[in-house]
Protein backbone atom coordinates (compact mmCIF):
# COMPACT_ATOMS: atom_id res chain seq x y z
CA UNK A 1 0.00 0.00 0.00
CA UNK A 2 1.04 3.83 -0.51
CA UNK A 3 -0.47 6.36 0.38
CA UNK A 4 0.16 9.37 -2.16
CA UNK A 5 0.27 12.24 -0.25
CA UNK A 6 2.57 11.47 2.25
CA UNK A 7 6.03 10.67 1.80
CA UNK A 8 7.31 7.78 3.59
CA UNK A 9 10.73 8.00 5.82
CA UNK A 10 12.74 6.80 2.82
CA UNK A 11 13.56 9.41 0.54
CA UNK A 12 16.18 9.59 -2.21
CA UNK A 13 18.08 12.57 -2.28
CA UNK A 14 18.91 14.36 -5.66
CA UNK A 15 22.51 12.89 -6.96
CA UNK A 16 25.13 14.99 -6.73
CA UNK A 17 25.89 17.93 -8.92
CA UNK A 18 22.95 19.33 -9.35
CA UNK A 19 23.59 23.03 -9.49
CA UNK A 20 22.05 25.11 -6.27
CA UNK A 21 20.65 27.93 -8.08
CA UNK A 22 18.74 25.16 -9.84
CA UNK A 23 17.11 23.76 -7.17
CA UNK A 24 13.89 25.41 -5.69
CA UNK A 25 15.06 26.41 -2.46
CA UNK A 26 12.42 26.48 -0.10
CA UNK A 27 11.09 22.66 -0.88
CA UNK A 28 11.77 19.39 0.97
CA UNK A 29 11.33 16.32 -1.10
CA UNK A 30 9.44 14.83 2.11
CA UNK A 31 6.15 17.72 0.99
CA UNK A 32 4.95 20.91 1.88
CA UNK A 33 6.86 23.99 1.59
CA UNK A 34 9.90 24.57 4.35
CA UNK A 35 8.60 27.01 6.93
CA UNK A 36 5.82 27.50 5.81
CA UNK A 37 4.17 25.96 9.19
CA UNK A 38 2.26 23.41 7.01
CA UNK A 39 1.61 20.01 8.52
CA UNK A 40 1.16 16.72 6.83
CA UNK A 41 -1.50 16.05 9.50
CA UNK A 42 -2.89 19.24 9.85
CA UNK A 43 -6.61 19.66 8.77
CA UNK A 44 -5.92 23.05 6.96
CA UNK A 45 -4.60 21.64 3.66
CA UNK A 46 -1.83 23.10 2.07
CA UNK A 47 -1.05 23.06 -1.61
CA UNK A 48 2.55 22.22 -2.90
CA UNK A 49 3.59 21.96 -6.78
CA UNK A 50 5.39 19.78 -9.01
CA UNK A 51 9.18 20.48 -8.27
CA UNK A 52 10.82 16.99 -8.88
CA UNK A 53 10.96 14.71 -11.77
CA UNK A 54 11.92 11.34 -11.17
CA UNK A 55 14.03 9.97 -14.19
CA UNK A 56 14.08 6.31 -14.36
CA UNK A 57 16.42 4.93 -17.09
CA UNK A 58 14.99 1.17 -17.78
CA UNK A 59 16.89 -1.77 -17.99
CA UNK A 60 20.59 -1.87 -16.78
CA UNK A 61 22.51 -4.41 -14.98
CA UNK A 62 21.94 -8.45 -15.87
CA UNK A 63 19.33 -7.01 -18.05
CA UNK A 64 20.66 -5.25 -20.78
CA UNK A 65 16.74 -4.58 -22.68
CA UNK A 66 16.66 -3.78 -26.27
CA UNK A 67 19.69 -5.10 -28.55
CA UNK A 68 20.35 -3.66 -31.98
CA UNK A 69 22.74 -5.56 -34.51
CA UNK A 70 25.29 -3.04 -34.25
CA UNK A 71 25.94 -4.11 -30.18
CA UNK A 72 23.85 -1.07 -29.78
CA UNK A 73 21.75 -1.65 -25.79
CA UNK A 74 19.21 -0.28 -24.57
CA UNK A 75 19.93 0.13 -21.05
CA UNK A 76 23.96 2.10 -21.88
CA UNK A 77 21.77 4.47 -24.44
CA UNK A 78 19.70 5.49 -21.99
CA UNK A 79 21.80 6.11 -19.50
CA UNK A 80 23.91 8.72 -21.25
CA UNK A 81 19.70 10.41 -22.38
CA UNK A 82 19.24 10.50 -18.92
CA UNK A 83 22.34 12.87 -18.43
CA UNK A 84 20.73 15.00 -21.16
CA UNK A 85 17.28 15.18 -19.86
CA UNK A 86 18.76 16.15 -16.11
CA UNK A 87 20.63 19.02 -17.55
CA UNK A 88 17.34 20.13 -19.49
CA UNK A 89 15.03 19.91 -16.42
CA UNK A 90 17.94 21.64 -14.32
CA UNK A 91 17.91 24.52 -16.44
CA UNK A 92 13.91 24.65 -15.87
CA UNK A 93 14.29 24.55 -12.00
CA UNK A 94 13.58 21.18 -11.09
CA UNK A 95 15.20 18.58 -8.70
CA UNK A 96 15.90 15.45 -10.34
CA UNK A 97 16.39 12.04 -8.90
CA UNK A 98 17.45 8.91 -10.80
CA UNK A 99 16.09 5.14 -9.92
CA UNK A 100 19.76 3.98 -11.30
CA UNK A 101 23.03 6.08 -11.44
CA UNK A 102 25.05 3.42 -13.21
CA UNK A 103 24.46 -0.09 -14.91
CA UNK A 104 22.58 -1.80 -11.83
CA UNK A 105 19.15 -3.11 -12.20
CA UNK A 106 16.44 -2.35 -9.61
CA UNK A 107 13.35 -3.97 -9.53
CA UNK A 108 10.03 -2.38 -10.51
CA UNK A 109 9.37 -1.76 -7.03
CA UNK A 110 12.51 -0.37 -6.29
CA UNK A 111 11.87 2.06 -8.95
CA UNK A 112 8.35 2.53 -8.56
CA UNK A 113 9.27 3.60 -4.74
CA UNK A 114 12.15 5.86 -5.69
CA UNK A 115 9.11 8.08 -6.97
CA UNK A 116 6.52 7.30 -4.23
CA UNK A 117 9.24 8.90 -1.60
CA UNK A 118 8.94 12.55 -3.09
CA UNK A 119 5.96 14.52 -2.96
CA UNK A 120 5.23 16.61 -5.83
CA UNK A 121 6.85 14.68 -8.17
CA UNK A 122 6.11 13.18 -12.08
CA UNK A 123 7.82 10.35 -12.93
CA UNK A 124 9.86 9.57 -16.39
CA UNK A 125 11.06 6.10 -17.61
CA UNK A 126 13.13 6.46 -20.51
CA UNK A 127 13.01 3.18 -22.84
CA UNK A 128 14.29 2.69 -26.66
CA UNK A 129 12.81 0.67 -28.56
CA UNK A 130 13.61 -2.51 -30.92
CA UNK A 131 10.66 -1.73 -33.49
CA UNK A 132 8.98 1.18 -34.90
CA UNK A 133 9.65 4.00 -37.41
CA UNK A 134 13.35 4.79 -36.59
CA UNK A 135 13.98 8.96 -35.50
CA UNK A 136 10.54 8.99 -33.72
CA UNK A 137 9.56 8.80 -30.06
CA UNK A 138 6.54 7.77 -28.45
CA UNK A 139 5.03 8.60 -24.93
CA UNK A 140 2.97 6.46 -23.00
CA UNK A 141 0.60 6.43 -20.35
CA UNK A 142 -0.28 3.24 -18.71
CA UNK A 143 -3.73 1.58 -19.73
CA UNK A 144 -6.46 2.45 -17.40
CA UNK A 145 -6.66 0.39 -14.23
CA UNK A 146 -9.71 -0.75 -12.09
CA UNK A 147 -10.51 1.64 -9.00
CA UNK A 148 -9.02 2.19 -6.56
CA UNK A 149 -11.16 0.82 -3.25
CA UNK A 150 -10.56 4.07 -1.26
CA UNK A 151 -11.56 3.70 2.56
CA UNK A 152 -8.54 4.76 4.40
CA UNK A 153 -6.77 6.72 2.19
CA UNK A 154 -4.06 4.45 0.67
CA UNK A 155 -3.73 3.24 -2.27
CA UNK A 156 -3.25 -0.55 -3.32
CA UNK A 157 0.57 -1.03 -4.62
CA UNK A 158 -0.37 -2.54 -7.53
CA UNK A 159 -2.70 0.48 -8.44
CA UNK A 160 -0.91 3.37 -7.26
CA UNK A 161 -1.57 5.02 -10.80
CA UNK A 162 -5.02 4.88 -10.76
CA UNK A 163 -5.68 8.10 -9.41
CA UNK A 164 -3.19 10.02 -11.40
CA UNK A 165 -3.55 8.36 -14.70
CA UNK A 166 -5.91 11.69 -16.06
CA UNK A 167 -3.26 13.70 -15.43
CA UNK A 168 -0.50 11.51 -16.21
CA UNK A 169 -2.38 11.82 -19.40
CA UNK A 170 -2.26 15.58 -19.41
CA UNK A 171 1.18 15.37 -19.55
CA UNK A 172 2.11 12.51 -21.29
CA UNK A 173 0.17 14.74 -24.01
CA UNK A 174 1.89 17.79 -23.69
CA UNK A 175 5.92 16.64 -23.75
CA UNK A 176 4.14 14.09 -26.86
CA UNK A 177 3.67 17.42 -28.49
CA UNK A 178 6.65 18.52 -28.07
CA UNK A 179 8.27 15.40 -28.99
CA UNK A 180 5.68 15.54 -32.37
CA UNK A 181 7.61 19.27 -33.48
CA UNK A 182 10.95 17.74 -32.92
CA UNK A 183 10.53 13.98 -34.70
CA UNK A 184 8.49 13.90 -37.86
CA UNK A 185 6.11 10.70 -37.83
CA UNK A 186 5.47 10.47 -33.69
CA UNK A 187 1.99 10.72 -33.27
CA UNK A 188 0.23 13.71 -31.97
CA UNK A 189 -0.80 12.54 -28.67
CA UNK A 190 0.25 10.03 -25.94
CA UNK A 191 -0.58 6.38 -26.20
CA UNK A 192 -1.64 4.16 -23.77
CA UNK A 193 -0.18 0.68 -22.66
CA UNK A 194 0.87 -1.71 -19.95
CA UNK A 195 4.14 -0.46 -18.57
CA UNK A 196 4.66 -2.13 -15.46
CA UNK A 197 7.03 1.00 -14.18
CA UNK A 198 4.35 3.60 -14.20
CA UNK A 199 1.64 0.98 -12.90
CA UNK A 200 2.89 1.27 -9.05
CA UNK A 201 4.05 4.54 -9.32
CA UNK A 202 1.49 7.00 -7.21
CA UNK A 203 2.47 10.41 -9.67
CA UNK A 204 2.28 11.61 -12.57
CA UNK A 205 3.96 8.74 -15.01
CA UNK A 206 4.75 8.59 -18.55
CA UNK A 207 7.23 6.32 -20.73
CA UNK A 208 8.86 7.70 -23.35
CA UNK A 209 10.20 5.45 -25.89
CA UNK A 210 12.58 6.34 -28.95
CA UNK A 211 12.51 4.11 -31.78
CA UNK A 212 15.07 2.45 -31.99
CA UNK A 213 17.91 -0.04 -31.86
CA UNK A 214 17.48 -1.16 -35.31
CA UNK A 215 19.60 2.06 -36.56
CA UNK A 216 23.22 1.09 -38.24
CA UNK A 217 24.68 3.69 -36.59
CA UNK A 218 24.68 4.68 -32.33
CA UNK A 219 25.37 8.51 -33.19
CA UNK A 220 21.65 8.32 -35.07
CA UNK A 221 20.19 7.96 -31.28
CA UNK A 222 22.81 10.47 -29.63
CA UNK A 223 21.36 12.56 -32.31
CA UNK A 224 18.02 12.31 -30.61
CA UNK A 225 18.98 12.65 -27.17
CA UNK A 226 19.27 17.12 -27.14
CA UNK A 227 15.18 17.45 -28.46
CA UNK A 228 14.13 14.35 -26.43
CA UNK A 229 15.72 15.83 -23.23
CA UNK A 230 14.10 19.41 -24.52
CA UNK A 231 10.71 17.94 -24.86
CA UNK A 232 10.69 16.41 -21.46
CA UNK A 233 11.76 19.99 -19.95
CA UNK A 234 9.58 21.79 -21.79
CA UNK A 235 7.09 19.27 -21.23
CA UNK A 236 6.87 19.21 -17.41
CA UNK A 237 7.95 22.94 -16.97
CA UNK A 238 4.31 23.37 -19.33
CA UNK A 239 2.17 20.53 -17.19
CA UNK A 240 3.34 22.60 -13.61
CA UNK A 241 0.94 24.89 -13.37
CA UNK A 242 -1.63 21.59 -13.73
CA UNK A 243 -0.07 19.94 -10.78
CA UNK A 244 -1.35 20.87 -7.60
CA UNK A 245 -0.88 18.39 -4.98
CA UNK A 246 -2.91 18.40 -1.93
CA UNK A 247 -1.14 18.35 1.49
CA UNK A 248 -3.83 16.28 3.13
CA UNK A 249 -3.27 13.20 4.28
CA UNK A 250 -4.89 10.85 1.92
CA UNK A 251 -5.87 12.83 0.11
CA UNK A 252 -6.14 12.21 -3.45
CA UNK A 253 -5.23 14.46 -6.87
CA UNK B 1 46.19 -65.94 4.98
CA UNK B 2 48.47 -68.67 2.46
CA UNK B 3 49.86 -67.84 -0.51
CA UNK B 4 46.53 -69.30 -2.25
CA UNK B 5 44.05 -67.26 -0.84
CA UNK B 6 46.38 -64.47 -1.88
CA UNK B 7 46.00 -65.97 -5.51
CA UNK B 8 42.63 -65.93 -5.28
CA UNK B 9 41.72 -62.35 -4.08
CA UNK B 10 44.56 -60.66 -6.44
CA UNK B 11 43.02 -62.52 -9.32
CA UNK B 12 39.12 -62.17 -7.88
CA UNK B 13 39.72 -57.92 -8.14
CA UNK B 14 41.38 -57.83 -11.35
CA UNK B 15 38.83 -59.64 -13.00
CA UNK B 16 36.19 -57.21 -11.48
CA UNK B 17 38.53 -54.30 -12.87
CA UNK B 18 38.35 -55.80 -15.88
CA UNK B 19 34.75 -56.09 -15.65
CA UNK B 20 34.14 -52.66 -14.45
CA UNK B 21 36.29 -50.82 -17.58
CA UNK B 22 34.12 -52.76 -20.21
CA UNK B 23 30.93 -52.12 -18.50
CA UNK B 24 31.11 -48.15 -16.82
CA UNK B 25 31.02 -47.01 -20.88
CA UNK B 26 28.39 -49.15 -21.71
CA UNK B 27 26.85 -47.82 -18.43
CA UNK B 28 27.31 -44.21 -19.46
CA UNK B 29 26.03 -44.50 -22.86
CA UNK B 30 22.99 -46.12 -21.53
CA UNK B 31 22.91 -42.98 -18.78
CA UNK B 32 23.17 -40.46 -21.80
CA UNK B 33 20.63 -42.41 -23.97
CA UNK B 34 18.21 -42.53 -21.07
CA UNK B 35 18.56 -39.01 -20.16
CA UNK B 36 17.59 -37.99 -24.25
CA UNK B 37 14.77 -40.21 -24.41
CA UNK B 38 13.58 -38.53 -20.78
CA UNK B 39 14.47 -35.07 -22.72
CA UNK B 40 12.10 -36.40 -25.79
CA UNK B 41 9.26 -37.69 -23.55
CA UNK B 42 8.97 -34.63 -22.05
CA UNK B 43 9.06 -32.75 -25.26
CA UNK B 44 6.58 -35.09 -26.66
CA UNK B 45 4.06 -34.64 -23.58
CA UNK B 46 4.50 -30.85 -23.99
CA UNK B 47 3.61 -31.51 -27.68
CA UNK B 48 0.51 -33.40 -26.92
CA UNK B 49 -0.68 -30.99 -24.39
CA UNK B 50 -0.59 -28.34 -26.55
CA UNK B 51 -1.57 -29.89 -29.96
CA UNK B 52 -3.48 -27.75 -32.49
CA UNK B 53 -7.40 -28.27 -31.31
CA UNK B 54 -8.85 -29.92 -34.07
CA UNK B 55 -11.02 -28.10 -35.83
CA UNK B 56 -14.68 -30.32 -36.54
CA UNK B 57 -15.26 -29.68 -39.66
CA UNK B 58 -19.13 -30.07 -38.78
CA UNK B 59 -18.84 -26.86 -36.61
CA UNK B 60 -20.47 -23.66 -38.26
CA UNK B 61 -18.35 -21.66 -40.73
CA UNK B 62 -18.02 -17.76 -38.90
CA UNK B 63 -16.36 -14.84 -39.97
CA UNK B 64 -13.40 -14.48 -37.54
CA UNK B 65 -11.80 -11.27 -36.93
CA UNK B 66 -8.04 -11.53 -36.28
CA UNK B 67 -6.07 -8.91 -35.44
CA UNK B 68 -2.36 -8.71 -37.02
CA UNK B 69 0.24 -5.61 -37.99
CA UNK B 70 -1.21 -3.35 -40.17
CA UNK B 71 1.32 -3.22 -42.78
CA UNK B 72 0.50 0.19 -43.48
CA UNK B 73 0.42 2.26 -40.73
CA UNK B 74 3.13 1.57 -38.18
CA UNK B 75 2.92 -0.17 -34.84
CA UNK B 76 -1.35 -0.70 -35.16
CA UNK B 77 -3.38 -3.74 -35.43
CA UNK B 78 -5.94 -4.60 -38.54
CA UNK B 79 -8.56 -7.04 -38.04
CA UNK B 80 -8.29 -9.58 -41.11
CA UNK B 81 -11.56 -11.43 -41.31
CA UNK B 82 -11.46 -15.06 -42.31
CA UNK B 83 -13.96 -17.98 -42.04
CA UNK B 84 -13.21 -20.67 -39.59
CA UNK B 85 -15.60 -23.67 -38.59
CA UNK B 86 -15.49 -22.49 -34.19
CA UNK B 87 -17.25 -24.20 -31.61
CA UNK B 88 -19.84 -22.76 -29.89
CA UNK B 89 -18.06 -23.77 -26.84
CA UNK B 90 -16.50 -20.73 -25.47
CA UNK B 91 -13.55 -22.71 -23.98
CA UNK B 92 -12.90 -24.70 -27.77
CA UNK B 93 -13.72 -21.54 -29.32
CA UNK B 94 -10.80 -19.22 -27.48
CA UNK B 95 -8.37 -22.14 -28.36
CA UNK B 96 -9.31 -22.31 -31.61
CA UNK B 97 -9.42 -18.99 -32.45
CA UNK B 98 -5.90 -18.29 -30.18
CA UNK B 99 -4.14 -20.83 -31.96
CA UNK B 100 -5.32 -19.36 -35.05
CA UNK B 101 -3.70 -16.43 -34.13
CA UNK B 102 -0.46 -17.96 -32.85
CA UNK B 103 0.02 -19.78 -36.55
CA UNK B 104 0.66 -16.46 -37.78
CA UNK B 105 -0.55 -14.35 -41.02
CA UNK B 106 0.15 -15.30 -44.42
CA UNK B 107 2.78 -11.94 -44.46
CA UNK B 108 4.88 -13.74 -41.67
CA UNK B 109 6.12 -9.66 -40.89
CA UNK B 110 2.78 -9.07 -39.75
CA UNK B 111 2.94 -11.73 -36.87
CA UNK B 112 2.23 -10.56 -33.38
CA UNK B 113 3.18 -13.10 -31.52
CA UNK B 114 6.14 -15.09 -31.94
CA UNK B 115 6.02 -18.40 -33.70
CA UNK B 116 7.34 -20.32 -31.16
CA UNK B 117 4.90 -19.95 -28.79
CA UNK B 118 2.32 -22.20 -27.69
CA UNK B 119 -1.00 -22.00 -25.94
CA UNK B 120 -0.75 -23.82 -23.25
CA UNK B 121 -4.07 -23.79 -21.17
CA UNK B 122 -7.32 -21.90 -21.31
CA UNK B 123 -9.77 -21.59 -18.59
CA UNK B 124 -12.79 -19.78 -18.70
CA UNK B 125 -14.14 -18.65 -15.12
CA UNK B 126 -18.14 -17.97 -14.59
CA UNK B 127 -17.34 -14.47 -13.90
CA UNK B 128 -16.21 -14.38 -17.85
CA UNK B 129 -12.63 -13.87 -16.63
CA UNK B 130 -10.35 -16.20 -18.80
CA UNK B 131 -7.39 -17.52 -17.99
CA UNK B 132 -4.69 -18.33 -21.09
CA UNK B 133 -1.51 -20.22 -20.10
CA UNK B 134 1.29 -19.45 -23.11
CA UNK B 135 4.80 -21.03 -23.28
CA UNK B 136 7.54 -18.82 -22.20
CA UNK B 137 8.54 -18.09 -26.05
CA UNK B 138 5.66 -15.62 -25.61
CA UNK B 139 7.73 -13.83 -22.90
CA UNK B 140 10.70 -14.50 -24.29
CA UNK B 141 11.04 -14.36 -28.00
CA UNK B 142 8.71 -10.68 -28.93
CA UNK B 143 11.15 -8.05 -29.48
CA UNK B 144 12.03 -5.94 -26.50
CA UNK B 145 9.62 -2.57 -26.46
CA UNK B 146 6.72 -0.81 -25.34
CA UNK B 147 5.29 -0.57 -28.46
CA UNK B 148 6.09 -4.51 -29.22
CA UNK B 149 4.75 -6.09 -26.29
CA UNK B 150 1.67 -3.97 -26.15
CA UNK B 151 0.90 -5.03 -29.81
CA UNK B 152 1.49 -8.64 -29.31
CA UNK B 153 -0.80 -8.74 -26.01
CA UNK B 154 -3.80 -6.51 -27.92
CA UNK B 155 -3.92 -8.72 -30.29
CA UNK B 156 -4.60 -11.72 -27.64
CA UNK B 157 -7.15 -9.41 -26.06
CA UNK B 158 -8.71 -8.20 -29.14
CA UNK B 159 -8.93 -11.49 -31.25
CA UNK B 160 -10.86 -13.16 -27.81
CA UNK B 161 -12.80 -9.83 -27.51
CA UNK B 162 -14.25 -9.75 -31.02
CA UNK B 163 -14.93 -13.88 -31.27
CA UNK B 164 -15.84 -14.65 -27.90
CA UNK B 165 -18.85 -12.38 -25.96
CA UNK B 166 -18.60 -14.93 -23.12
CA UNK B 167 -15.09 -13.89 -22.11
CA UNK B 168 -15.10 -10.64 -20.26
CA UNK B 169 -11.70 -10.65 -18.70
CA UNK B 170 -7.95 -12.01 -19.39
CA UNK B 171 -4.93 -13.24 -17.40
CA UNK B 172 -2.08 -14.09 -19.45
CA UNK B 173 0.37 -17.02 -17.92
CA UNK B 174 3.81 -18.15 -18.86
CA UNK B 175 3.77 -21.53 -18.16
CA UNK B 176 1.48 -21.39 -15.73
CA UNK B 177 3.33 -18.05 -13.14
CA UNK B 178 2.30 -14.73 -13.33
CA UNK B 179 4.93 -12.34 -14.93
CA UNK B 180 5.30 -8.77 -13.67
CA UNK B 181 5.75 -7.31 -16.47
CA UNK B 182 2.57 -8.73 -17.94
CA UNK B 183 -0.38 -6.46 -15.72
CA UNK B 184 -2.40 -8.44 -13.27
CA UNK B 185 -5.53 -8.73 -15.42
CA UNK B 186 -6.86 -7.14 -18.87
CA UNK B 187 -10.38 -6.01 -19.06
CA UNK B 188 -12.03 -5.60 -22.44
CA UNK B 189 -12.85 -1.86 -23.70
CA UNK B 190 -16.69 -2.35 -23.72
CA UNK B 191 -16.81 -3.90 -19.74
CA UNK B 192 -14.96 -0.60 -18.79
CA UNK B 193 -17.24 1.64 -21.47
CA UNK B 194 -20.23 -0.27 -20.19
CA UNK B 195 -19.00 1.11 -16.78
CA UNK B 196 -18.13 4.45 -18.39
CA UNK B 197 -21.85 4.85 -19.63
CA UNK B 198 -23.38 4.52 -16.41
CA UNK B 199 -21.02 7.05 -15.19
CA UNK B 200 -21.71 9.38 -18.64
CA UNK B 201 -25.45 9.41 -18.08
CA UNK B 202 -25.70 12.08 -15.66
CA UNK B 203 -22.91 14.12 -17.84
CA UNK B 204 -24.09 16.72 -20.56
CA UNK B 205 -24.37 15.26 -23.93
CA UNK B 206 -21.68 17.64 -25.17
CA UNK B 207 -18.91 15.69 -22.47
CA UNK B 208 -20.39 12.87 -23.63
CA UNK B 209 -19.44 13.31 -27.44
CA UNK B 210 -16.00 11.21 -28.15
CA UNK B 211 -14.92 13.42 -31.00
CA UNK B 212 -15.78 16.83 -29.01
CA UNK B 213 -13.49 14.79 -26.61
CA UNK B 214 -10.69 14.41 -28.49
CA UNK B 215 -10.91 18.22 -30.52
CA UNK B 216 -10.67 19.48 -26.59
CA UNK B 217 -7.50 16.96 -26.12
CA UNK B 218 -6.08 18.26 -29.05
CA UNK B 219 -7.19 22.62 -28.31
CA UNK B 220 -5.60 21.41 -24.65
CA UNK B 221 -2.18 20.40 -26.01
CA UNK B 222 -2.08 23.28 -27.99
CA UNK B 223 -2.80 26.05 -25.62
CA UNK B 224 0.38 24.23 -23.18
CA UNK B 225 2.45 24.26 -26.34
CA UNK B 226 1.34 27.91 -26.80
CA UNK B 227 0.49 26.58 -30.80
CA UNK B 228 -2.54 28.80 -32.21
CA UNK B 229 -5.68 27.14 -32.85
CA UNK B 230 -6.75 25.56 -35.84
Amino acid sequence: MVSPSQAPSQTQQPAAGTPPAASPPATSPQGGVAGSGGSAFGAQAQQAGLNIVVLDPAHGGTDPGARGTGGIRESEIVLDLVIQVRRALELQGFQVVQTRQGNENPSFDDRSATANAQRGAVFVTLHISSTGLPGTARVYVNSDLPPVADSNGLIPWDRAQAPFLGLSRAFGDVVQGYLTQRFKGSPDAAQTASVRQLRTTAAPAIAVEISSVTVEDRADLDRMAPGVADAIARGAAAFKPSYVVPNTRGALP
Amino acid sequence: MTPRWKFWLIGGLLIAVLAAAIYFPILRRRVKRAAKLQQQSEEQARRELTQPIVINPGDPRVKTKLFWASDTIDSTLVPVTVELPLSNDPVLRSKQVLNTLLAGPVDAELRTLPPDALLLAFYLLPDGTAIADFSEALATSIPSGIVSEQLAVNSITRTLEANVPQVQRLKILIHGQEVETLPDIWIWRKHLSSTRSRLNRRRSPRQRNPAGTNRRRQRRIRRLLRLPDR
